[in-house]
């Protein structure tokens, strides 16, 4: 109990920033008509693509004479980029279709 | 130290249009701008990390270089392959597409782990909570990479279900969760020096979870597989925020987290399923066991093209229920000049669409605004089932599951209680198919032998072509 209540008190910032990211994300999404269900996962994932930054720590913090991790974290990057970059151009592409049509 | 300040602004503003992007993306009118706006705040975040980040190496050092060189490469690459494979997608292969990039997503966080979790070896004994931190990024990440691999394989039709489905799957599953457990308590406080060896036996094992938990979940429940996986790779990148004290992560991350797990169960409430029904229950990877009873002796009435456009063309309302047949035909534009046809010959044309016609929701919406159809024209499942009664002809088009009568009067029915399409109420039915085939989930069409149906058999592309040639010279 005690280290329960010294983690919280340590972390207190973090907790309440984790606790009202989640309420955050449940209320933006609540009211979502169907049609927009596949753009919305399509545009959601793109934003976990934000993965990438940290494989971009990674990197930076290998040592030059580590290959083996330069190795790992390169493929990490080149995998983030394509979960970034593709993830929003193919849910512009859908959205795209979504034009109003004024006749 | 000022540069870092303005590191720490820039994940701020990026935060801020990750939340507002998110909120656009959810209203058909702003959800264009919402999705490039949370875009814009990306790059901002990535370019800033690039240029600012504390861990940067610094300017006189030799490693910059090669590293530099490096992360440009790395990024010039994934961004060229996403752009081009982005642009070049089909829009029918979308789902898929959008499963692969969550898998890469997912494969950078548990390499991430990885290197990471190397890094803390080689640096100091790591600390509980940081590997257990490490480990599950690692683990999500590994589930979701092969998991996500599988869906898009399954939807490209490149698997079948009944062949990667092992007897008992269920507890095969039980057990390498257990396993799992086990290795990440090992891992963790017994192994010691050794944990880096048994966080990559660790890993192994995720990936061979991510394929086998996907595995005997049916083709046609993919959608909710995609987006469980997807607030699973959202909880692996907040995991990785934590361990790097990165905010921008662990907001991004929570955020898709969240609103995946809430898109996951929206999903499953508009087909009338539970989550743990489509995650445990295997619907529709039965294949026989699934079809409930055989029509054998029942017969079916077809219709000839002439007849097909002469009922049509004489008719005051004319419904069209599109499938993934009209997909996969590409016979969106024909459907549309048939459309157009009738309406020039004063037929009122709607369309009904399911909300899980195609293969996600939404997705039929999407096709059919790239083949022009007005937004208007468009109704879902509450506002069709409305005017089909009063409906004069039906056209069903490469739909099967959504308009079957079993799901509404058929208790052992593996559908049963699935909102479906009902247009067996209209006056008239027809059906385009290619043959008596039953549907993605395996389940016998009691529609095709209803007395109002009369079938037109043929590819979805073709069969409108001479349909529309035929109302054409009337």
């Amino acid at each position: 109990m005690e280290a329960i209540l010294q983690f919280l008190h340590d972390n207190l910032l973090m907790v309440y920033l984790l606790i009202f990211s989640i309420l955050l994300g449940i209320e933006v999404i609540s009211k979502v008509p169907a049609v927009l269900h596949t753009p919305l996962m399509s545009g959601a994932n793109a934003i976990h693509g934000v993965v990438l930054v940290g494989a971009i720590i990674v990197l930076f913090q290998a040592r030059a004479d580590d290959y083996w991790s330069l190795s790992v974290g390169f493929v990490a990057v080149v995998f983030g980029t394509l979960n970034v970059v593709g993830g929003f151009a193919v849910t512009d592409r859908m959205l795209e279709m979504f034009k109003k049509k004024k006749k | 130290m000022l540069i870092t300040y303005l590191l720490d602004l820039l994940y701020l503003i990026a935060a801020i249009t990750f939340v507002v992007g998110l909120k656009q993306l959810s209203h058909p009118d702003t959800a264009r701008r919402g999705n490039q706006l949370a875009a814009i705040g990306m790059a901002l975040a990535v370019l800033g990390t690039l240029l600012m980040h504390p861990a940067a190496p610094s300017s006189d050092s030799s490693a910059r270089t090669l590293k530099l060189a490096l992360l440009y490469t790395a990024l010039g690459l994934g961004g060229f392959i996403g752009w081009r494979a982005a642009y070049k997608v089909k829009m029918t292969a979308m789902p898929q597409m959008v499963s692969l990039f969550n898998g890469l997503g997912g494969g950078c966080a548990a390499l991430l782990a990885i290197a990471e979790m190397k890094l803390q070896y080689i640096q100091h004994h790591p600390t509980a909570t940081g590997m257990i931190l490490v480990l599950f990024t690692m683990f999500f990440g590994a589930v979701s990479l092969t998991g996500s691999l599988l869906a898009y394989a399954k939807l490209e039709d490149l698997v079948k279900d009944s062949a990667i489905t092992l007897p008992r799957h269920g507890l095969v599953n039980m057990i390498l969760v257990f396993i799992i457990l086990g290795l990440i308590g090992y891992t963790v406080w017994g192994a010691g020096d050794a944990g880096l060896t048994w966080g990559l036996i660790l890993f192994a094992v995720a990936l061979l979870y991510g394929f086998s938990f996907v595995a005997p979940i049916g083709g046609a429940d993919m959608p909710v597989v995609i987006s469980v996986l997807n607030s699973c790779t959202g909880l692996t990148a907040a995991a990785a925020g934590i361990i790097y004290d990165n905010l921008i992560m662990l907001v991004g991350g929570i955020l898709v987290g969240a609103s995946g797990s809430i898109l996951t169960i929206l999903m499953c409430k508009a087909m009338n399923r539970s989550l743990t029904n489509v995650l445990v229950g295997n619907f529709g990877g039965g294949g026989a066991a699934a079809a409930g009873k055989t029509a054998g002796d029942q017969t079916v009435k077809e219709i000839n093209l002439t007849d097909a456009a002469v009922l049509l063309n004489y008719s005051q309302s004319v419904a069209i229920v599109p499938g993934y047949g009209l997909a996969v035909a590409q016979a969106q534009k024909i459907c549309k000049e048939l459309d157009d046809l009738l309406e020039s010959n004063g037929v009122e044309v709607r369309y009904a669409i399911h909300p899980v016609a195609g293969r996600m929701p939404g997705h039929m919406n999407v096709l059919l605004a790239e083949a022009d159809v007005p937004y208007n024209k468009l109704f879902d499942l509450e506002e069709a089932n409305e005017f089909l009664a009063k409906t004069d002809v039906v056209v069903v088009v490469g739909a099967n599951d959504v308009v079957n009568p079993a799901a509404k009067d058929d208790p052992s029915s593996p559908i049963y209680g699935m909102p479906v399409l009902e247009v067996w109420e209209a006056k008239n039915v027809i059906v385009m198919k290619r043959s008596m085939k039953s549907g993605y989930a395996g389940i016998e069409n009691d529609l095709f032998y209803h007395p109002k149906t009369k079938m037109l058999f043929g590819d979805a592309k073709d069969t409108l072509i001479k349909l529309s040639s035929e109302v054409k010279a009337l």
